[in-house]
C-alpha cells in the first residue's frame, strides 16, 4: 500500500471516510472562505443548521449551494435547542429538508457554558432513534451519560473537549482518558472547545477517532490555511496514535550510546 | 373572516380555512427550501396541501443556515 493512500477506516454508522476532520459551516466572513476552508479541510463531513429566516433574506443561499457542491456528507444538527422535544422537532424537520437521518443531537443545558443535559440528551436519543435516527450527541466527557448513550443505541459519541467557541483545548484530561480507555470500540469524535491544531493532535494521540470544530477554522485570520493546519494536525495525531506514543520518563535516559564515550578517562 | 397567527414570531393575519401550502406561497416562500413546525409538531411537506391553518397557531418556517 501506497503511505500516500488515505486509510478509509473511519466508520461511522456503516459508512467509511478517509478523513477523520469535520467540519463546521458558521461565522465565516464570507461563503467564499467557508467553501475553501472546507476544500483545504479535507473533510467529507460538514455539520450545519436550521433556522428562522426571512423569505426575502437570501443571505444563507450561497453557503447552501457551496455545501452541496462540496459533495460532503451533511450532518446536521439540533444547535440550540434547550428541550427534548425542540430537539426532536428540529431533528424531524432536518431530516426532511437535508434528506438524511444523520442528526448530531445538541440539547443545552445551561447558557452560560452551552453544557449539554445529559438527562435531556438520552431522553431525545431514546425517541430519535425509534424514529429511525442515527444520532451523534454532543456530550460532556461524563464516562456514564455515555454509556447510557451507547445503551440508548447510539453508535457515536462526540464528547466535548472545552465548551463551544473557547478555544481551551482538552479541558479535562482525566476524565478523556478514561473514556477511551472504557469505551475502545465505539467512534469518539472530540467536538468543540478546539482552539489550535496542536490541541487536534494531542486528542487523537489520546486515540480518539476524530475532530469536529468551527470557531477555530472560521475565526482564523486565514480560515482555508487554518482548515489545513488542522488536518495536518489531526492526520499527524492519528499516524502517532498508530505508532504507540513512548512512555514517559522522570529521569533523562541518553539516546547516544555511552559505550565509546570520548574524552572519558578512568582517574 | 380572518385568523391571526404567528409566523416566526412575528403575528399576522389569514384568511380562515387557508392551507398551509397556500399561506407559505402567500408569505414568499414559494419553491424555497424550507421546513415547517406549527405549535412545536413538525409538519411533513407531503401534507402541506391539505393543512388547514388555525386561530393561535405558532408556526415556524426554517431554512439552512451554517452550523457548528
Amino acid at each position: 500500500m501506497s503511505m500516500t493512500t488515505p486509510e478509509k477506516d473511519f466508520t461511522l454508522y456503516g459508512e467509511h471516510f478517509s478523513s477523520r476532520f469535520l467540519l463546521g459551516t458558521a461565522l465565516y466572513a464570507s461563503p467564499q472562505l467557508m467553501r475553501d476552508s472546507i476544500t483545504q479541510s479535507r473533510c467529507e463531513i460538514v455539520t450545519l443548521g436550521l433556522r428562522r429566516q426571512n423569505p426575502a433574506n437570501r443571505d444563507g443561499d450561497a453557503i447552501w449551494q457551496y455545501i452541496q457542491e462540496s459533495g460532503c456528507r451533511l450532518l446536521p444538527n439540533t444547535a440550540g435547542c434547550k428541550s427534548v422535544k425542540e430537539a426532536v422537532t428540529l431533528a424531524e424537520m432536518s431530516r426532511e429538508i437535508f434528506n438524511t437521518d444523520w442528526i448530531k443531537l445538541e440539547v443545552v443545558g445551561d447558557d452560560y457554558n452551552l453544557q449539554p443535559d445529559p438527562f435531556g440528551l438520552v431522553e431525545a436519543a431514546v425517541i430519535l432513534i425509534k424514529k429511525g435516527f442515527k444520532v451523534l450527541p454532543y456530550c460532556t466527557d461524563d464516562l456514564i451519560l455515555c454509556k447510557r448513550l451507547l445503551d440508548v443505541g447510539c453508535e457515536v459519541l462526540m464528547p466535548w473537549g472545552s465548551p463551544i467557541g473557547t478555544g481551551q483545548g482538552l479541558l479535562n484530561r482525566y476524565n478523556l482518558r478514561t473514556l477511551r480507555e472504557r469505551i475502545k470500540d465505539v467512534p469518539m469524535i472530540i467536538d468543540a472547545g478546539l482552539g489550535a491544531p496542536s490541541q487536534a493532535t494531542e486528542a487523537m494521540e489520546m486515540g480518539f477517532d476524530g475532530i469536529l470544530l468551527n470557531t477555530a477554522v472560521a475565526k482564523a485570520h486565514n480560515p482555508p490555511l487554518m482548515a489545513e493546519a488542522f488536518a495536518d494536525a489531526i492526520d499527524a495525531g492519528r499516524k502517532a496514535f498508530k505508532a504507540g506514543l513512548m512512555q514517559k520518563r522522570q529521569t533523562a535516559s541518553p539516546s547516544t550510546p555511552t559505550i565509546g564515550q570520548p574524552f572519558w578517562h578512568q582517574q | 373572516m380572518n385568523i391571526q397567527l404567528s409566523v416566526n414570531n412575528e403575528l399576522t393575519e389569514l384568511a380562515d380555512s387557508t392551507l398551509l401550502s397556500d399561506a407559505l406561497k402567500l408569505w414568499g416562500y414559494g419553491d424555497s427550501k424550507i421546513a415547517v413546525a406549527i405549535n412545536g409538531e413538525f409538519v411533513p411537506r407531503s401534507t402541506y396541501r391539505e393543512h388547514l391553518l388555525q386561530q393561535g397557531d405558532l408556526i415556524d418556517i426554517v431554512k439552512p443556515v451554517g452550523g457548528g
